[in-house]
């Protein structure tokens, strides 16, 4: 039983029957699925979410998806309470959504688990996608678990821990010699030649809900609140988007009392195309890549309008890390909490830093930072900025010598036990 | 003739063809002949003189936006993309 009623342009408001489209044929706005939120306000209670599997299928009956799945059992990821990060800079009330713990390592299992869902019921039986990365991870463990063929195509300077995890699933690669931009043209021609599950080109409305579920499950984490802040990466400017739509459809279901988030769009230097129009307020001007970021690098961002509009709205701000920024935000995380993220989650620590720094945040604030990426896909960028390990023989004299020598400081303690 | 590519909600200006093959030696000359045969398509994708928000043309590859917009030269040879703007990453 789906509730989902149509696809309609978030443009022009011309709306479309349920099919493999993702552009109004009008105007050219990006579609978005629509919802009979009469029947899910009937439907859909806490207590049925709170009763639902401990993955984004809790959320089903919000997602365009119908019976047929090719489950990894995405979502439903731990949020952390970081006090050792926020003792660190000076917060109360700091908390790490980390979802890089899902099936395929990122957030993006949540899109992929619902666009797959869809291509299965329309038929197809091939799955491609334009990638940055985690999607080329997501899509190929789909595509094996659900025994479709499959098509990735990525920029060919991409991290090796992601190209090389990709290959493991067994998909066909195509390595692009270019940046995402080049990329996802290349794709998006494609898509009008081979008629194949594009995810995120002609199944993009499907897609792109899935992200929504990362504002359901923050805010049931929380106790059903929302947060007063929630720092995000952006790329695209898809996920931001979807997670206040998140917060909101659980606003208009009765789920949650207010949404008060302030929403923070964080990107790197190198490709900050958002951030530079929020802080100029201007228009978003395409730029051209040049970050150890890959994973967000993209220079003419499709929904950067309705981000920037989010931005506004909700009463939020923007912040660029440079690539220095990046890598510290990295080990803060990991040295504080425990936990390797990606270089996009170095980019959102560096935000919150950032902000700390200038006196936007207030020490009380509920914070959420969203990390959608796990560390070990890009372990390349940060292997010149950490320390050697330090190499001894197996035995017990030298270990003590290097006691002695190296950590003399510590003052540890000897004693036979 | 440049090799003009189209998304496939702007095919009903080519009779269903993918791709049309059209003289011009800037875009905008190369815009203005497909209107002459399909009219309507200028303003299908070009708002007050400039490329819609929800377009991108690319020459050789090349986002117009990242050069001369619609004053970017065309050559004989040259192939041009019209497209929808859409990203995932």
């Amino acid at each position: 039983m789906t509730n989902v009623t149509c696809l309609k342009c978030r443009n022009c408001g011309d709306k479309y029957e349920i099919q493999p489209i993702s552009i109004c044929e009008e105007c050219f706005g990006p579609l978005e699925v629509e919802y009979d939120f009469e029947q899910i306000r009937e439907n859909v209670t806490k207590r049925d979410i709170e009763n639902g599997p401990k993955s984004l299928w809790r959320y089903k009956e919000l997602l365009p998806v119908g019976d047929k799945i090719v489950d990894l059992h995405p979502g439903f990821t731990p949020l952390h309470k970081a006090d050792n990060l926020a003792n660190k800079l000076g917060l109360k009330d700091l908390y790490i959504k980390n979802d890089s713990v899902n099936p395929t390592f990122s957030f993006k299992d949540r899109v992929v688990a619902v666009s797959v869902s869809k291509a299965l019921e329309f038929g197809f039986d091939t799955l491609a996608c334009a990638s940055t990365g985690n999607l080329a991870n997501s899509v190929a463990a789909h595509a094996a678990k659900g025994k479709l063929n499959c098509y990735i195509f990525i920029p060919s300077d991409l991290n090796m821990g992601k190209v090389i995890q990709t290959l493991a699933y067994g998909p066909n690669l195509i390595s692009v010699d270019g940046n995402y931009d080049d990329v996802n043209r290349l794709c998006t021609e494609a898509a009008g030649y081979y008629n194949w599950a594009f995810v995120n080109i002609n199944l993009r409305p499907y897609y792109s809900e899935g992200s929504k579920t990362l504002g359901y499950e923050v805010i049931e984490q929380l106790g059903w609140e929302t947060p007063d802040r929630a720092i995000i990466p952006v790329g695209s400017g898809s996920l931001l988007t979807k997670i206040w739509k998140g917060y909101h459809e659980f606003l208009d279901l009765d789920l949650v009392d207010e949404v008060q988030t302030k929403i923070t769009a964080s990107q790197s230097e190198g490709c900050s195309p958002i951030v530079t129009a929020y802080e100029s307020d201007s228009d978003i001007k395409s730029v051209k890549p040049n970050t150890i970021e890959k994973s967000l690098a993209i220079g003419n961002p499709a929904d950067g309008y309705y981000a920037l509009r989010v931005l506004k709205d909700s009463n939020g701000t923007a912040a660029a890390g440079s690539d220095n920024d990046i890598i510290e935000g990295i080990k803060l995380l990991a040295k504080t909490e425990g936990i390797f993220t990606e270089t996009a989650g170095g980019v959102v620590i560096s935000t919150l830093k950032k902000l700390v720094e200038r006196g936007e945040i207030d020490k009380d604030e509920k914070t959420v930072v969203y990390i959608t990426g796990n560390g070990l896909k890009t372990q390349d960028v940060l292997s010149n900025y950490i320390p050697d390990s330090i190499r001894i023989n197996p035995d017990l004299k030298e270990f003590n010598n290097i006691l002695d020598t190296k950590f003399a400081n510590k003052k540890i303690k000897k004693e036979a036990i | 003739m440049a090799i003009v590519r189209l998304a496939t909600p702007l095919r009903k200006f080519s009779n269903g063809k993918p791709e049309l093959k059209v003289e011009g030696s800037t875009l905008d000359e190369v815009i203005h002949n497909i209107d002459v045969k399909g009219p309507g398509f200028k303003d299908k994708i070009l708002e007050n003189g400039k490329i819609k928000r929800f377009i991108n043309i690319y020459v050789n590859n090349e986002d117009v936006r990242l050069g001369d917009e619609l004053t970017t030269n065309v050559g004989q040879d040259d192939t041009i993309s019209i497209l929808p703007a859409v990203s995932g990453g």
